[in-house]
C-alpha cells in the first residue's frame, strides 16, 4: 500500500509545485489544469494523442526497468530505439513490395533485432571487458544518431521530399490504427506495448531467468555463488532492454509515419528512465506512468496557443518536479515519522 | 574495583519498533573501571540497549544516568560530549584517508581555519603511548590490518575524551593473536580507569575478560553476574532460556571408500610475477562419511581455497591442479554444474555470498534452485511447489519469523545462516562444502547447525569444514588439516591433538 501511495503523492506533490510556477509566472493555476486536462482527455482525438505518445513510453520505460533489475542503468533507450525505428524503415523501403501479414512481422522483427544488438554490445563489453555501461550506452546514443542520419540522408534518401527522412514503407507493412481515435495515430503498437508490459512481469516474477536477472542485480557475489553466470545475464538483460526499446519503431514507422524521420523521438529514450523512476521498475507502474507523461506532453502542447505566460515547455517543468519528488527519499521518510507519532 | 556512583546505569528502558518489543524495561549497572560484558543471541536487544545509551535511538520510556547524572541525548553527539564512544562492529573509516585523519574527522583542532594536525598529532601519540596502541598516522587506513585498524577507532574515542567505551562485537572480524592484543588493551585501558562494554555472543571472551555480565533475551535482562562466580553453562542458558549443549558429543565417523572431494596440485600463482603462491601444490581427499577441517588463522589461503574449488573454469581461481567432486574431474565445470552434481555450499561471508538481503525469505530459499526440476518447468518457476517447499524449510530449519516475505537483510544472523543452511540441504548434498558456519551466530543457532552438518556426514555426504574457530574444528572435524602461507603444514585424526599444538601449527611453527 505504501509503495503505491508513494508515487502517486509524489506525483501530486510534483503537479502543485507545477502549478504553483504557472501562478508565479502569471497564469491561473486553474486555467492551465483545464487546458492540461482538455488538451490530454477532451476528445476522442485528443485521448488518441496521449496514448500516442504514452506507447514509447511504455517501451522505453521497461527497456531501463529490466536494466535495472540487473543491476544495469540503460542509457542508451534513445539509441536502440533509433535505430529500432530504423531497422523498421529499411526493411519497408528495400522490400517495398512484401504483402501484409509477412511484412510488419518482419519489419518488427527488424526493429527488435537492431535495439537487441545495440543493448547487445555494451552487454557484452561490460560483461566480458568491464567496462561500465553508463559511458558505453551514452557514446552508443551518438553513435546511433550518426547512423540514422546517414541511412536517412544518403543510403535510403526520401527522393520527394525535402525532410531528412527515408523512402516511404509499402503499404503492406502499414498496422491497423484504432478508428475510433478519431484519426491520432494509435495502433496495434499499443496493445503490442500493454503485451510486452504482461511479457516483461512473467518473466522477471514467473521465470528462472527473471530470477536471476533480479538476482545478479541485487548481489553479483550471491548470484555466482549460487552458480549463476553474472556475465551472462547481464548481456541477456541489455540485449532484452535494447530490443524493447527497439520496439518503439513498431508504433512509429509502421503505425504513424510511414517512414524514418530523423529526430522522431522527443527524448522518448531518456524519459523512459523517468518512468522507469516513477513506475518503480514495475510494469504495471511503467504502464501507468507512461500514460501520465504522454498526457502531460499531449495536453502542454495546447498551452502554446492557449495561454498567454507559460508554454508547452512546462510539461517538461512538470516531468521534473514529480521526479524531484518521487526521489526525495529524504522527504518521504521525513513524512512518515510525522505519521508514525 | 570502585564502588558509589555507577559509571552507567540504564533504567527501565523500553523501547518499540513497530509492533517489536526491543527493549522491555532494561536495567542496566556498569561500575567505573571494570570491563562489562553484555551478551545475549542476536536480536535479543542488547545493541538496542547500547544504541539508546549512545544516543542512536531515543527510548520510550525510563531514563539513562551517567556517573549518577541523568542525560538525556538528542544525538549521538551529546552522548560523545558526555564521554561515551562507540566502536561499531563494522569499522566507521574513510578508506583513502590516513590514520591520523580518520582519528580527526569530525574534531579537527583548527587554527587559521587550517586543520592543526602538528598539535594533533603531539596528542595522539601521547595518548597512543599511554595506552599502548601505535598506530602508523599517515598510511591511508585501507592499508592496514584490521586489528590496527580497530585501534584507530578507539583511538579516535580517547582523542574525543570518551571515558565510557562500548565495543560492539569487537572480536568478530579479527584473528586470534588480534583478539588477544584487543584484550590486553582493554585490560590497560580499564586498569587507566576507563569503563568499558563490551557487547558479544562469545561465551569464551566474557569468561577470560569482563568483570561483569548482563545477560539479555528477548529484550529483556535475564541476568547481572559476577563473571568469577559464573560459568559459561550458566550463561548460556541464561541467553537461550533452555539448557544448550555446548560441547556437542559427536559420534565417530563411518567413511565409506569413495571420495567426496579430491584435490590434486592446486596451485594459484600470486597476483605479482614473483609473488608468493596464494595456493602452492595442495593435495587432499574427503571421504563420503567424514568432516575434514581445515584449520587457520584467517588469510592462510583458505578463501582461495574455496574458490578454486567452486569456480575451477575461473582462471583467476586456479592456475593448475586437479580438483574432483565424487570421482568426476570438474576442471573444465561452471560453478552451476558442479552445484548439480550434489554440493552444498554455506559460504564464508552470507551477506556477500549467500544471500539477497533485499529480496524475500522465499526467494533466497530458491537461490541457485531455480533451474531444478521440483521447481522450474520449461523455464517457468513453480511459483506454488516453492512457497510450499520454502515454507516447510523454514518450519524444519526454525527460521524465525516464519513470514516468507520478510526480506533476508531483516533475519538476525542466526536465523539467515539457518536459511542458507536449509537451502543447502535441499540438494540432498554428496559433498558438503561449510565455510565459517557459525561465523556471527548465536549459541542456539550454533548448535542447531552442528547437529545438522554431523546429520549431513552421517547421511553420506563428505564435508569439507573451513573455520577460524579452533573449538569448532576441534568439535567437529574427523581429520584437521591445518593451512598456512597457502600449504596444507600438518594432519591430525580426531582427538589426536591439543588445542596448543594446533595454535601452534595454525601459528606457523
Amino acid at each position: 500500500m505504501r509503495k503505491l501511495l508513494q508515487p502517486i503523492l509524489a506525483v501530486v506533490l510534483g503537479l502543485a509545485l507545477g502549478l504553483a510556477v504557472t501562478w508565479m509566472a502569471g497564469e491561473s493555476p486553474w486555467h492551465v489544469l483545464q487546458i492540461l486536462g482538455r488538451g490530454a482527455f477532451g476528445s476522442r482525438y485528443d485521448f488518441g494523442m496521449t496514448l500516442f505518445y504514452s506507447t514509447p513510453l511504455i517501451f522505453t520505460g521497461l527497456s531501463v526497468a529490466i536494466a535495472f533489475h540487473a543491476g544495469l542503468f540503460n542509457i542508451g533507450a534513445e539509441g536502440q530505439l533509433t535505430l529500432g525505428a530504423l531497422g523498421a524503415a529499411v526493411v519497408g523501403a528495400v522490400w517495398p513490395g512484401l504483402p501484409w501479414p509477412l511484412a510488419p512481422v518482419l519489419a518488427t522483427f527488424a526493429a527488435i533485432l537492431a535495439g537487441t544488438v545495440w543493448g547487445l554490445i555494451p552487454g557484452w563489453l561490460r560483461a566480458r571487458r568491464g567496462s561500465h555501461e553508463v559511458i558505453n550506452t551514452i557514446m552508443l546514443n551518438f553513435v546511433a544518431a550518426g547512423l540514422a542520419s546517414y541511412a536517412a540522408l544518403y543510403l535510403f534518401k526520401n527522393p520527394d521530399s525535402q525532410n531528412p527522412e527515408t523512402r516511404p514503407i509499402g503499404t503492406g507493412y502499414l498496422i491497423h490504427q484504432f478508428a475510433i481515435f478519431g484519426g491520432a495515430p494509435v495502433s496495434m503498437a499499443l496493445p503490442l506495448a500493454i503485451l510486452s508490459a504482461a511479457l516483461v512481469w512473467i518473466l522477471l516474477w514467473r521465470m528462472a531467468l527473471g530470477f536471476e536477472i533480479r538476482a545478479v542485480g541485487q548481489s553479483e557475489p550471491a548470484a555466482r555463488a549460487a552458480g549463476i553466470d553474472p556475465g551472462r545475464i547481464r548481456i541477456i538483460a541489455l540485449a532484452a532492454a535494447g530490443g524493447l526499446a527497439g520496439m518503439v519503431g513498431v508504433g512509429e514507422v509502421l503505425g504513424s509515419a510511414g517512414k524514418f524521420r530523423v529526430g522522431f523521438s522527443p527524448d522518448y529514450g531518456f524519459l523512459g528512465i523517468a518512468v522507469a523512476l516513477l513506475g518503480r521498475n514495475q510494469p504495471l507502474g511503467i504502464v501507468a506512468a507512461a500514460l501520465l507523461f504522454g498526457a502531460l506532453h499531449k495536453g502542454a502542447a495546447d498551452l502554446d496557443l492557449e495561454s498567454e505566460h507559460v508554454t508547452r515547455e512546462l510539461s517538461l517543468v512538470f516531468q521534473a518536479l514529480i521526479i524531484l519528488s518521487v526521489s526525495a527519499d529524504g522527504l518521504w521518510s521525513w513524512m512518515k515519522k510525522r505519521g508514525a507519532k | 574495583m570502585t564502588d558509589g556512583t555507577p559509571a552507567v546505569e540504564l533504567r527501565e528502558l523500553t523501547r518499540k519498533f513497530g509492533n517489536v518489543l526491543a527493549n522491555d524495561g532494561v536495567n542496566l549497572r556498569v561500575q567505573a573501571g571494570t570491563i562489562h560484558g553484555v551478551i545475549g543471541e542476536n536480536g535479543a536487544g542488547k545493541s538496542t540497549a547500547m544504541k539508546m545509551l549512545y544516543g542512536i535511538f531515543r527510548p520510550d520510556s525510563g531514563e539513562i544516568f551517567v556517573h549518577g547524572k541523568k542525560c538525556v541525548w538528542t544525538s549521538p553527539a551529546t552522548a560523545i560530549a558526555a564521554g561515551i564512544g562507540m566502536v561499531h562492529q563494522h569499522f566507521m573509516l574513510a578508506a583513502p584517508y590516513s590514520a591520523l585523519d580518520n582519528i580527526l574527522l569530525g574534531a579537527e583542532p583548527r587554527r587559521w581555519g587550517l586543520i592543526d594536525r602538528k598539535k594533533a598529532r603531539a596528542r595522539l601519540e601521547i595518548l597512543a603511548r599511554q595506552y599502548g596502541l601505535p598506530v602508523d598516522w599517515d598510511r591511508p587506513v585501507e592499508e592496514l590490518p584490521v586489528g590496527v585498524q580497530q585501534r584507530i577507532e578507539i583511538l579516535k574515542l580517547l582523542y574525543r575524551d570518551a571515558t565510557i567505551l562500548i565495543l560492539d562485537e569487537p572480536t568478530a572480524v579479527l584473528t586470534p593473536q588480534e583478539t588477544n592484543a584487543l584484550f590486553v588493551n582493554l585490560k590497560r585501558l580499564r586498569d587507566e580507569g576507563k569503563t568499558i562494554l563490551l557487547i558479544t555472543h562469545k561465551l569464551r571472551e566474557v569468561m577470560c575478560f569482563t568483570d561483569r555480565v548482563t545477560v539479555f533475551r528477548t529484550g529483556r535482562v535475564t541476568g547481572e553476574l559476577i563473571t568469577s562466580q559464573t560459568n559459561p553453562q550458566e550463561l548460556a542458558s541464561l541467553m537461550v532460556g533452555r539448557k544448550v549443549v555446548l560441547n556437542l558429543e559427536v559420534p565417530p565417523a563411518q567413511p565409506r571408500t569413495e571420495l567426496a572431494l579430491e584435490v590434486a596440485g592446486l596451485t594459484l600463482a600470486g597476483s605479482a610475477a614473483g609473488s608468493r603462491h596464494k595456493l602452492s601444490d595442495l593435495n587432499f581427499a574427503v571421504k563420503r562419511g567424514e568432516i575434514v577441517g581445515i584449520a587457520g588463522v584467517e588469510g592462510n589461503g583458505q578463501s582461495e581455497l574455496l574458490q578454486a574449488i567452486l569456480h575451477p573454469h575461473d582462471s583467476r581461481c586456479r592456475t593448475s591442479g586437479i580438483v574432483r567432486f565424487l570421482g568426476e574431474d570438474v576442471t573444465g565445470f561452471t560453478a552451476l554444474n558442479i552445484r548439480n552434481l550434489g554440493v552444498a555450499v554455506i559460504p564464508e561471508d552470507r551477506h556477500r555470498e549467500g544471500l539477497l538481503l533485499d529480496q524475500s525469505v522465499s526467494d533466497n530459499f530458491l537461490l541457485g534452485l531455480q533451474r531444478s526440476p521440483a521447481f522450474n518447468r520449461a523455464g517457468f518457476l513453480n511459483v506454488k511447489n516453492v512457497a510450499a517447499a520454502a515454507a516447510r524449510a523454514v518450519e524444519e530449519y526454525d527460521v524465525r519469523p516464519k513470514d516468507l516475505t520478510t526480506p533476508a537483510g531483516k533475519l538476525s544472523g542466526g536465523n539467515q545462516q539457518k536459511l542458507v543452511v536449509a537451502r543447502e540441504f535441499q540438494r540432498q548434498p554428496g559433498v558438503l562444502i561449510a565455510a565459517q558456519p557459525t561465523r556471527g551466530v548465536d549459541v542456539g543457532a550454533i548448535e542447531f547447525i552442528h547437529q545438522r552438518i554431523v546429520r549431513a556426514r552421517d547421511a553420506g555426504a563428505g564435508v569439507l569444514l573451513v573455520s577460524s574457530e579452533l573449538d569448532e574444528i576441534l568439535a567437529l572435524s574427523d581429520r584437521i588439516l591445518v593451512m598456512y602461507e597457502g600449504r596444507i603444514t600438518a594432519e591430525f585424526r580426531r582427538g589426536l591433538v591439543s588445542e596448543r599444538e594446533l595454535g601452534l601449527k595454525m601459528g606457523g611453527s
